[in-house]
């Protein structure tokens, strides 16, 4: 617990930051929503003529005019991206920043086996994810109750349990990746987060490219999908868990026997 | 009882050297010096026996424990002084104390301010905002705060001023006096010779040499110093050789009759024959290549 304890102090600024960013752009959105339903034909009219760039962002199958539609293509984007970014910085610096800063040297000449360093620096990257998912959540419904608005409480908790696992995802992905890198991790993290994001868009575009929906977590987390159909593409999701599992699994075998690096 | 016992240790990394069949051999209640030059193999021996890399051959053992698969027990009993503290940026030198004894499950509180006290170490500040000096004083507090009865230390005292050193070693005295095993890397021969009632002489990562102090200085080799001439006696083969005005000095390997033969034509005044101090041993060592 004295290593988890302490990655979640020495995280809290960079996660407040984040989540005080994401949490309020959340509230300008969900803010501007009354004015967008009131411009609502011109709007529509927009969208529908920017041909593949709608189908790109799923705004082709939501609607602008309803709370859940608006919310799944506005805040989906900022929860995809801020979100995404802000789980592959948790998980990629987590191992590497330790080499990087040469603080590893000071951590593992303790007693404390490996294995229970990584499980506890995993938990911690988890426990930042769940509370900052938390945290906007809790923006996101008060934001609602401030435009005298409610959403679709089916399709709102199952879009924010997709975001969570995606982002979770993104973690474990990185988590692994950290566990073989000494130094670069906060551009290979941001890179892949952002590679994996625009694989969505491109699924989304053209259906040559959709075997990638088994490769990104941003496809089981598409709210076009979740809104539209009420329901989570768990065929997707059981991929992105395996996935999941497997990068922790590599990350494990890796890091126990890996050599410090002075 | 053999505290640290390595046998045929080697480690390489990739197709370059770092230690090559290390045999060495810590008994309880040393205070044992390891000698070499910086690249010698001294820090990869010790990163080795802490677990932080792993041997790619050979067994090493610390309290009859294998230092892969029973590391976390071993460290229990261990601390450790790194030879560049680094520690948590924004933290405070408080928290890390702490840090360091959270890990070991121990409340070590009292000895820890005890520590910070001899070595005049501020608490309250954050560890970015430290000297070297007092980072390594940080490092020595979580290095002995749990009273181990293994301490390894990695060129405890660079950074260190003078009357620090001195508390250093005066606290390590005290330790060892109350039966921990001190286990020294060092290039500093003079702290090595003053405190060490072993030591070992790592060179290329093999190691060259391991005996007591004492017997480690009573070479062969012999500081012989001639007054009254300026230059070495011909048809003997010395090293180190210094001609002064006063006379010469040289280091002297051979034969003592092959040496007063040499001098004996020699307008010498003076001639004086000593133990040559740990230094010049030292580069006896390295320069013949080993025993």
């Amino acid at each position: 617990m004295t290593i988890y304890i302490k990655e979640l102090k020495q995280s809290a600024k960079s996660w407040l930051i984040w989540t005080l960013s994401i949490g309020f752009m959340m509230l300008i959105c969900v803010m501007m929503f009354p004015e967008m339903e009131s411009q609502m034909d011109s709007v529509t009219d927009v969208f529908a003529n920017m041909g593949g760039f709608t189908a790109a962002f799923g705004m082709d199958r939501l609607s602008f005019g309803e709370l859940m539609g608006f919310y799944g293509i506005e805040c989906g984007n900022i929860m995809g991206i801020g979100g995404g970014f802000f789980a592959a910085l948790a998980g990629i610096s987590v191992l590497a920043n330790e080499e990087k800063e040469r603080t590893a040297e000071f951590l593992l000449t303790h007693p404390v086996s490996r294995d229970s360093v990584l499980f506890q620096k995993l938990m911690s990257v988890f426990t930042q994810i769940i509370l900052m998912n938390a945290a906007v959540v809790g923006i996101s419904l008060l934001s609602a109750v401030i435009i005298g608005e409610e959403y679709k409480m089916t399709e709102f908790v199952l879009l924010h349990a997709a975001y969570l696992m995606m982002q979770i995802e993104i973690g474990c992905i990185c988590f692994g990746i950290s566990a073989f890198i000494r130094r670069g991790s906060i551009g290979i993290g941001l890179g892949l987060a952002l590679a994996l994001y625009f694989m969505n868009i491109i699924c989304n575009i053209s259906d040559k490219a959709e075997s990638l929906k088994y490769i990104t977590p941003y496809a089981y987390a598409e709210a076009s999908n979740i809104i539209s159909e009420a329901e989570i593409d768990m065929k997707l999701m059981w991929v992105g868990i395996a996935i999941s599992v497997l990068a922790v699994i590599i990350g494990f075998m890796k890091y126990l026997k890996k050599d410090i690096s002075a | 009882m053999t505290v640290i016992e390595t046998k045929k240790l080697t480690k390489t990394y990739g197709s370059a050297r770092g230690i090559t069949e290390l045999d060495l051999a810590v008994n309880e209640g040393d205070f044992f010096g390891f000698i070499g030059p910086n690249g010698a193999g001294k820090s990869t021996t010790i990163r080795t026996l802490l677990g932080l890399i792993f041997p790619t051959s050979g067994t090493a053992s610390i309290f009859g424990k294998d230092i892969v698969s029973q590391k976390t027990e071993i460290l229990r009993d261990v601390g450790y002084m790194p030879s560049e503290a680094n520690f948590y940026n924004g933290m405070r030198v408080r928290d890390i104390i702490s840090l360091s004894a959270g890990m070991r499950k121990k409340d070590c509180s009292e000895e820890a301010k005890r520590l910070c006290e001899r070595l005049d170490l501020d608490c309250s500040k954050r560890v970015d905002e430290l000297s070297l000096g007092n980072r390594k004083k940080a490092s020595i507090v979580c290095a002995l705060q749990h009273k181990p009865k293994l301490c390894i230390l990695d060129e405890p005292t660079s950074g260190l001023d003078p009357l620090m050193q001195r508390e250093f070693f005066g606290i390590l005295r005290e330790r060892h006096e109350e039966g921990a095993t001190i286990f020294l890397s060092s290039h500093i021969l003079s702290e090595i010779q003053k405190n060490c009632t072993r030591a070992a002489i790592i060179k290329e990562g093999r190691l060259i040499a391991l005996d007591s102090v004492e017997n480690l200085s009573k070479t062969s080799a012999k500081r012989v110093t001639l007054h009254g001439v300026t230059a070495v006696p011909e048809g003997i083969s010395v090293k180190s050789a210094e001609v002064s005005e006063d006379g010469v000095t040289f280091l002297y390997g051979g034969e003592i009759k092959a040496l007063l033969s040499a001098v004996d034509q020699m307008p010498i005044t003076d001639m004086t024959i000593t133990e040559p101090g740990l230094d010049e041993i030292f580069m006896h060592f390295y320069e013949k290549g080993g025993k």
